[in-house]
C-alpha cells in the first residue's frame, strides 16, 4: 500500500517535469520524483519498532539481527539525496540564466534550439 | 527594507542569531564528530555548520558572513575536503595495498576519551563535513547574491553589491 | 591490482586540487590536466589483457563495494583515456581564445572523466549510479559552459531528459535491493539464474533499460542528443559524442543484458530494431543541416545504431563487429568534432553556408576532416570500412540479410551528407561565403593539430588494429559477452 503511494507519488512528479511549461514547475517535478524514490528506497529498509543499526560490544547479535533495521538503504539515501541536492543547485543556476536570456520562466517561449 | 541604515533583519531576529550561532556551530561540531557512534556524520553535521552561516546572512546581511568566511576561503576548503577525503583512502593503499582500508585500529567505546573509536571513519567525517559546510554555504551565497535586473532595458545580471551602487 | 583505483581516484584528486592551485599560475591549469590525462592513458594502456575483482576497503564481493576489470572493461578504459587525452590538447588553446575560466573547465572535465572510468570499472549497482551521476552532472555543466542563450536552453534540457532517466535507474535499483537483498551486480545474475524473474525484478530491467537508452540516445530516446553536442565546446562534443553516450549509455546497456540480466531471443530483437531505427532516422535527419556541429551529433546517433545493431545480432562476429565499430567511432567522431572545433577557432562559425576553400588555408584540419569522413562512410581502407564490413558479414551470417541491406544504405547516405560538408566548407563555396575574411584565416596552432595527427592515424590504421589484434585483444573482449551471466559470476563470486 504504502509503496503504491511512493509510486503514485513518483508520477506525480513525472508528470510535473515532463508536461508542466514553467521552469520552476518542472524542477519541482523532479525533485518530487527524486524524493519518490528515496522514500521508496529508505523504506525498503524499514521495520516496525525497529532498533538503530549501531553495534557496540554488550549487543546481543541475535536479537540485534531480529530488530535491527537495514543501514544500507539509509547510506544509498543519503548517497541520493547529496546527487539530488548537487544537480537541484545546478538546475537552479541554470534557471536564473535563463531567465537572464529570455525574461521569461515558460519553456514554449525558448525556442532558438529545433531538435 | 531599511536598507539604509543597516543591512539585514530586525533587532530581535539578530539579537536571538548572535546567542545562537556559536550554539548552531557546535551542536553541527559534535555531530560531525559523533556520526560514527550515533545517527549524524559528516554531511548532516556539515549542513548544520553551514545553516549558522546561512543565519548569519539573513540576520546581518551576507557582508558580515562573507566576513567571517570568505567565497575564495570556502572554495578552497570545499576542495580541501575532497582532497582530505581522497588522501585519507590512498592512504589505505599506503599501509594495507587496499585504497578505503581502515587502518587505524578500531576499538569499543567504553569509558572516557574513547571517541576516535572507528578508525578512520571520523577522520573520513570531518573531511565531509568540512567539504559539506564549505560548499552549501557557496551554493547559497552565490544564489543569494545574484539577481536579475532590467539596466537600460536589457536584463542583466547583477550581484547584489552593484545593484545598490546604482 | 592497485592500479585500477587511480583511474578514478587520480582524475578526482586533480578535479578538485586544479581549482586549489591554479589561481596563481596561469600555465598550471594546462600542464596538470594534460599530465593528468596522459597518465591515465598509460594506465588505461597497462590494464590490457589483465582481468580481476578489486574489493574496496578489503570488503569482499557479495557485501563489499567492488571493482571489476575485465577484457570489455579494458577496452573501454582505452578509448574514454585516448579521447580524453587528445581533447585536453586541443583544449589549450581551444579555451585560450573562445572561453574563460579554463580552471572550472578542467575541474568538470576531470569529474566527467573519474565518472565514466568508474562507471565502466564498477561491479555494484549503485556505485554504477553514483559514477553515472558524475559523469552526467559535471557533462551538464560542460554542455552549458558557454552561458549563451542557446547554450543554456540544451544544457537545461538535457539536465531535465538526463534527470528523469537518472530517477528511473535509481528507482530500479531500489526495487532490486528490494527484492534481492544485494547490489552486487555478480550476485544480482546469481539470484536471477536461481529464482528466475518475477514482476519485480522485470520492472527493475525494464526501468534500466528505458534509463540507459535515453543516456546512450538512441531513437527514440534521443531528444536531447542534437542540441547538447553541438553546444558544448569543440572538445567537449568530442568527449560527449566519442566517448560519453558508450561509457554511460552502450557500455551499460551491453554489461547489463549480456553478463547481468541475460540475453534473450527477445531483447535481440529489441536491440536490431532501435538499432536500424536510429542508423536510418538519424542519418536522415543529418542530411538536412547546414550546421557542421548539429550534422555530426546526428551522425552520433546513426553510428550508435550500427554498433547496437552489431550487439544485438549476438553472434560472435556480431559482437565483434559492433564492439569495433564502437572504438572505431569513438575515434572519428572525436576527430570531426575538434575538426568543427578548429575550423570554429579560426572562422568563429559553425554555419556550414559561410565557410568556403578552407583547404587552401587549413591543410591539415583538411585532410583529417577528409580522413574522418571517410572512415565514418566507411571507405577502405579507413578503419569504419572494416567494422561496417563486419557487421553486415555478421548479419548475413546470422540469416538476416535484410538487416544489411538497411546497413549499406545507412552508410551511403552518410557519404552523401559527408561529401556535403567537403563540398561546402573545404574544397567549395557556401552561399555567403566572405572572401575578405577568408584571406586572414590560417592552420591552428601546433597543439591543436597535434590530437588532429594523432587521430587520423588511427583511423587509417583501423584495418590493423582488427587484424593484428584478432586474437590477442578482440577475442578475450567477445568472449567475455559470450561467456553470460554465468561466466561473469564465476569471476567475481567464484560460484
Amino acid at each position: 500500500m504504502i509503496y503504491a503511494m511512493c509510486f503514485i507519488l513518483f508520477l506525480i512528479g513525472l508528470y510535473g517535469a515532463t508536461c508542466k511549461k514553467n521552469i520552476v514547475k518542472i524542477i519541482l517535478g523532479l525533485v518530487v520524483m527524486e524524493y519518490a524514490v528515496n522514500l521508496f528506497l529508505v523504506l525498503q529498509g524499514w521495520r516496525k519498532n525497529g532498533q538503530a543499526p549501531i553495534l557496540d560490544g554488550r549487543t546481543n547479535l541475535e536479537e540485534f539481527a531480529a530488530r535491527a533495521v537495514d543501514p544500507v538503504p539509509q547510506a544509498l539515501v543519503l548517497t541520493s539525496i547529496v546527487i539530488g541536492l548537487g544537480i537541484l543547485s545546478l538546475m537552479v543556476a541554470i534557471a536564473i540564466r535563463l531567465y537572464e536570456r529570455y525574461g521569461t520562466f515558460d519553456v514554449t517561449e525558448m525556442k532558438r534550439l529545433k531538435g | 527594507m531599511n536598507q539604509n541604515k543597516q543591512p539585514g533583519m530586525s533587532l530581535i531576529v539578530q539579537t536571538v542569531a548572535r546567542w545562537l550561532k556559536g550554539f548552531i556551530f557546535l551542536y553541527g561540531v559534535y555531530i560531525i564528530f559523533y556520526g560514527h557512534l550515533s545517527p549524524g556524520g559528516g554531511f548532516a553535521g556539515g549542513v548544520i555548520v553551514a545553516s549558522t552561516f546561512v543565519l548569519l546572512t539573513l540576520a546581518f546581511g551576507k557582508e558580515r558572513s562573507l566576513g567571517k568566511l570568505g567565497k575564495l576561503l570556502a572554495s578552497e576548503l570545499d576542495s580541501l575536503g575532497a582532497l582530505m577525503f581522497l588522501l585519507i583512502a590512498v592512504l589505505g593503499i599506503a599501509w594495507g595495498r587496499i585504497f578505503f582500508l581502515n587502518f587505524i585500529e578500531k576499538a569499543v567505546p567504553t569509558g572516557n576519551f574513547k571517541l576516535f573509536s572507528a578508525g578512520i571513519i571520523p577522520l573520513c567525517n570531518v573531511a565531509i563535513g568540512i567539504k559539506v559546510a564549505a560548499s552549501l554555504f557557496m551554493i547559497f551565497i552565490i544564489l543569494a547574491v545574484i539577481r536579475v535586473q532590467e539596466v537600460k532595458g536589457r536584463r542583466r545580471l547583477v550581484t547584489t553589491e552593484k545593484r545598490r551602487k546604482e | 591490482m592497485n592500479d585500477i583505483i587511480y583511474l578514478v581516484a587520480l582524475p578526482l584528486a586533480m578535479a578538485f586540487f586544479i581549482p586549489m592551485i591554479g589561481r596563481k599560475v596561469r600555465w598550471l591549469p594546462d600542464v596538470l590536466a594534460n599530465a593528468t590525462t596522459l597518465v591515465l592513458l598509460i594506465l588505461a594502456g597497462q590494464t590490457v589483457g589483465r582481468e580481476g575483482v578489486y574489493a574496496l576497503g578489503g570488503w569482499a564481493a557479495p557485501l563489499g563495494i567492488v571493482l571489476v576489470l575485465d577484457s570489455l572493461s579494458s577496452l573501454l578504459l582505452l578509448i574514454i583515456n585516448l579521447v580524453s587525452f587528445m581533447a585536453t590538447l586541443f583544449s589549450v588553446d581551444y579555451l585560450e581564445k573562445l572561453y574563460t575560466s579554463k580552471l572550472r573547465y578542467y575541474s568538470l572535465f576531470l569529474l566527467m572523466v573519474a565518472g565514466m572510468n568508474g562507471t565502466v570499472l564498477t561491479g555494484d549497482f549503485f556505485n554504477l549510479f553514483v559514477f553515472l551521476e558524475i559523469a552526467s552532472i559535471a557533462s551538464y555543466a560542460l554542455v552549458g559552459f558557454g552561458c549563451e542563450a542557446d547554450e543554456l536552453e540544451a544544457s537545461f534540457k538535457y539536465l531535465v531528459i538526463g534527470s528523469i532517466a537518472s530517477t528511473f535507474v535509481l528507482l530500479a535499483v531500489a526495487l532490486l535491493y528490494g527484492r534481492l537483498a544485494t547490489l552486487n551486480m555478480a550476485h544480482v545474475a546469481w539470484l536471477l539464474q536461481q529464482n528466475g524473474f518475477d514482476r519485480v525484478t522485470t520492472f527493475a530491467f525494464v526501468l534500466l533499460l528505458v534509463g540507459f537508452l535515453v543516456k546512450g540516445a538512441l531513437i527514440p530516446f534521443h531528444a536531447w542528443l542534437p542540441d547538447a553536442h553541438p553546444s558544448a565546446p569543440a572538445p567537449i562534443s568530442a568527449m560527449l559524442s566519442g566517448v560519453l553516450i558508450k561509457a554511460i549509455g552502450i557500455y551499460v546497456l551491453i554489461r547489463l543484458t549480456y553478463n547481468v540480466f541475460g540475453i534473450t531471443p527477445m531483447l535481440s530483437a529489441l536491440f536490431t530494431s532501435i538499432g536500424v531505427i536510429s542508423m536510418m532516422i538519424g542519418v536522415l535527419l543529418a542530411l538536412g543541416q547546414w550546421d557542421f556541429k548539429r550534422l555530426l551529433a546526428y551522425h552520433s546517433i546513426s553510428q550508435m545504431g550500427y554498433v547496437v545493431l552489431g550487439i544485438g545480432l549476438g553472434t560472435p562476429l556480431g559482437l565483434l563487429g559492433g564492439l569495433f565499430h564502437l572504438l572505431n567511432h569513438s575515434l572519428f567522431k572525436s576527430l570531426l568534432f575538434l575538426d568543427s572545433g578548429s575550423v570554429e577557432y579560426e572562422t568563429g562559425t559553425r554555419e556550414l553556408e559561410k565557410m568556403g576553400n578552407l583547404s587552401q588555408k587549413m591543410p591539415v584540419t583538411a585532410g583529417s576532416t577528409l580522413v574522418a569522413s571517410l572512415s565514418i562512410s566507411g571507405i577502405p581502407p579507413f578503419n569504419g570500412f572494416w567494422s561496417k564490413l563486419v557487421i553486415i558479414l555478421a548479419a548475413v551470417q546470422a540469416g538476416r540479410a535484410g538487416l544489411a541491406v538497411w546497413a549499406v544504405i545507412g552508410s551511403i547516405l552518410t557519404l552523401a551528407s559527408f561529401s556535403k560538408i567537403q563540398r561546402y566548407a573545404f574544397f567549395g563555396q557556401g552561399k555567403d561565403f566572405e572572401p575578405g575574411k577568408w584571406a586572414l584565416y590560417q592552420e591552428v596552432p601546433l597543439l591543436m593539430r597535434i590530437p588532429l595527427l594523432v587521430l587520423s592515424t588511427l583511423c587509417l590504421a583501423g584495418g590493423l588494429i582488427l587484424w593484428g589484434g584478432l586474437n590477442g585483444f578482440w577475442g578475450p573482449v567477445v568472449e567475455v559477452l559470450l561467456g553470460g551471466p554465468a561466466d561473469y559470476i564465476g569471476s567475481i563470486l567464484g560460484r
